[in-house]
């Protein structure tokens, strides 16, 4: 029995181009406590609802994160249409769909590339983030951003995509779908990542569901919850399932990421057969008023907006869990006895997003 | 060109930014736009640095990280601010924790305007610092210090 | 959309309200924390099969303390730090208690105080 130690991991590491901070207490090699520490990017963008009335919060918003950007403005408008009784057109729910699916192929790309990168994968990380390049051309051409879309608005979507773009990114989608099938299988199948990530950072069923936990992290652990599943924004209409996984390690997590990879390309497949021509917003007039709690799938897990309203041009409340937030807490657990090595690479399988996570 | 210009070492930190423009500094080193064909190498140690990029806005908390890092930093050092967070605190300005842009803690050399900056932006502008390195190298030689 | 409901409690009920749940398997999805003009209001989500609902307390100021769930449920502890350290309200009994260092703000609990009151350092 030696004696314990602190190692400060952050807030400036090279694993995360983020800040966050934990204190490793370590015994020798072995982790025994993580202790977060965080602010580091608190903004209290929760409060600008009071400067900013809710046609303009949505460029807020979007600017929560600047991954699942699109999902966090999209959110925040279903929340403030559930508000005012607003019926978004078929159309506009369609394209939101795309454009959400796009952001969730191009994120665990992202976090792919990040998470080779943190064994030392390198040439992985270039690897995913050249193909993950080629699904930001497509987010680029149909909404001009390639970070921030800028395309949800209250009632509908700004910009529409034609029938001839869109049958062009189909041909393209369907090469990319195979370039990325295959270097995930490349990944999954390496003998050195399966070393690195099985009974790695392991999350039993009952801990995930006594933390709290979301998204890729619940699922690996076998559980198939899927805020898509309640059908907001249309999910209703095409075909869904969860993905899941059973053996909640970080492989499990890695592999239910893989998976809805592909899941998003059969989706996006599936709005664009079913769409028809049609407006894509209705225009919104009054103030909002009640409260509602909206809830939506991101690539990180389940992402809460709570609008509370009084009949102003300003939200009284506007709080947002997102899903990093409520995956701290599990984290916590699966870092406590594991190796110090191996620390990176557990954080990673949460995918953390920070900036969202302090807002 | 001298000797630190052709190859400077860049060390990134993330002030309060959204995540949107740190994504950008890291899409700047994959195949696409590969900024290591410059000789540019993303560094993790800052005494390692020439090159300090700052995206997001400064705020109490990271106060005190942004200013070790920078101390920490071999002379000559060049500081970019990248978003528009970084140069004026942007969207975000009027929260109660965001102070402002990099300027407010620290004396800024190239400013790069953009929400989210774009890969092609952050080149233009390490390639700009690299100039603005090049020349406190020359007046820290001529002060005798080099 | 799935349904969605909100029950008014009182501090005194929170705990055995909360029991029930986890002896239900419901999962905790988050604690938020409202100013309103003239009250607090703090929220207790839980989710099972999408149904989601929520406990309501409302607290006239913050010198009413609440106790903490982080015994029943082991992720409230975060969302309890996050209410003391933004809205100044006392939780009692919270199991890693980071004592209003878990956020690190420029002013102190800056959800509850007036806008006016702000001064930019």
């Amino acid at each position: 029995m030696s004696e314990r130690t602190i190692i400060p991991f952050g807030p400036q590491h090279p694993v995360l181009p983020e800040p966050i901070h934990l204190d490793l207490v370590v015994e020798d090699e072995k982790v025994i406590e993580a202790i977060p520490s965080i602010g580091f990017i608190h903004r209290g963008l929760e409060r600008l609802v009071e400067k900013k009335d809710y046609v303009d919060y949505v460029y807020v918003a979007e600017r929560i994160c600047g991954i699942c950007s699109f999902i966090h403005g999209l959110t925040y408008c279903m929340a403030i249409e559930e508000l005012m009784k607003v019926q978004v057109p078929d159309r506009a729910q369609y394209l939101r769909i795309i454009w959400s699916e796009l952001s969730r192929i191009h994120s665990h790309l992202l976090w792919l590339g990040l998470t080779a990168d943190s064994f030392g994968f390198e040439s992985m990380f270039m690897q995913s983030w050249r193909l993950r390049e080629q699904i930001l051309d497509i987010i680029e051409e149909t909404t001009g951003g390639r970070v921030i879309f800028g395309s949800a608005k209250i009632g509908g979507v700004r910009r529409d995509i034609s029938s001839v773009k869109m049958d062009e990114i189909m041909k393209k989608m369907n090469v990319y779908r195979k370039d990325i099938a295959q270097l995930c299988e490349q990944f999954m199948k390496d003998q050195t990542v399966k070393h690195r990530m099985q009974g790695v950072g392991l999350l039993s069923r009952a801990d995930a569901i006594s933390l709290g936990a979301v998204g890729p992290m619940l699922r690996g652990s076998g559980i198939a919850q899927d805020i898509r599943s309640t059908g907001y924004s249309g999910y209703d209409r095409i075909g869904f399932t969860p993905v899941t996984e059973t053996a909640g390690d970080c492989y499990a997590r890695c592999m239910v990421r893989m998976r809805e990879m592909d899941a998003s390309f059969v989706m996006i497949e599936q709005c664009v057969g079913k769409m028809t021509d049609g407006p894509i917003e209705v225009k919104v007039t009054g103030n909002p008023a009640g409260e509602f709690f909206m809830r939506s799938e991101q690539p990180r897990g389940e992402a809460i907006y709570y609008a509370k309203a009084n009949g102003t041009k300003f939200l009284s409340r506007l709080r947002v869990r997102t899903p990093t937030f409520a995956n701290i807490p599990p984290l916590l657990a699966t870092l406590a006895g594991c190796q110090l090595a191996d620390v990176p690479v557990i954080v990673l399988t949460i995918d953390p997003c920070i900036s969202c996570a302090e807002r | 060109m001298g000797m630190l210009s052709r190859s400077p070492w860049v060390i990134h930190y993330d002030g309060s930014s959204c995540n949107g423009c740190d994504i950008e500094v890291l899409a700047a080193l994959m195949p696409r736009f590969d900024v290591e064909r410059f000789g540019v190498v993303n560094t993790g140690n800052p005494k390692h640095a020439d090159i300090l990029l700052l995206t997001g806005s400064i705020n109490e908390q990271n106060k005190p990280v942004v200013l070790n890092i920078y101390n920490q930093m071999p002379e000559p050092k060049v500081v970019l601010a990248v978003g528009i967070c970084a140069t004026s605190g942007g969207i975000f300005r009027e929260c109660y924790n965001v102070l402002g842009g990099v300027d407010k803690v620290l004396p800024v050399d190239v400013y790069v305007p953009g929400c989210a900056v774009r890969p092609e932006s952050i080149i233009d502008a390490v390639v700009k610092g690299v100039g603005i390195l090049e020349e406190k190298r020359a007046a820290f030689k001529a002060a005798g210090k080099a | 959309m799935a349904q969605q409901q909100i029950i008014e409690i009182t501090p005194a009920e929170l705990i055995e309200k909360v029991s029930a749940m986890k002896a239900q398997g419901q999962r905790l999805v988050q604690i938020c924390c409202s100013k309103l003009p003239d009250h607090l209001e703090v929220a207790y989500s839980f989710d099972k099969d999408f149904a989601f609902l929520s406990y309501r307390l409302t607290l006239a100021d913050t010198s009413t303390p609440v106790p903490s769930i982080s015994k029943i449920y082991g992720n409230s502890f975060h969302y309890e730090n996050e209410i003391h350290d933004l809205y100044g309200v006392e939780v009692k009994g919270i199991s890693i208690d980071f004592k209003g260092n878990f956020y690190r703000t420029a002013l102190k609990t800056p959800f509850n105080c007036a806008p006016e009151g702000e001064v930019k350092p």
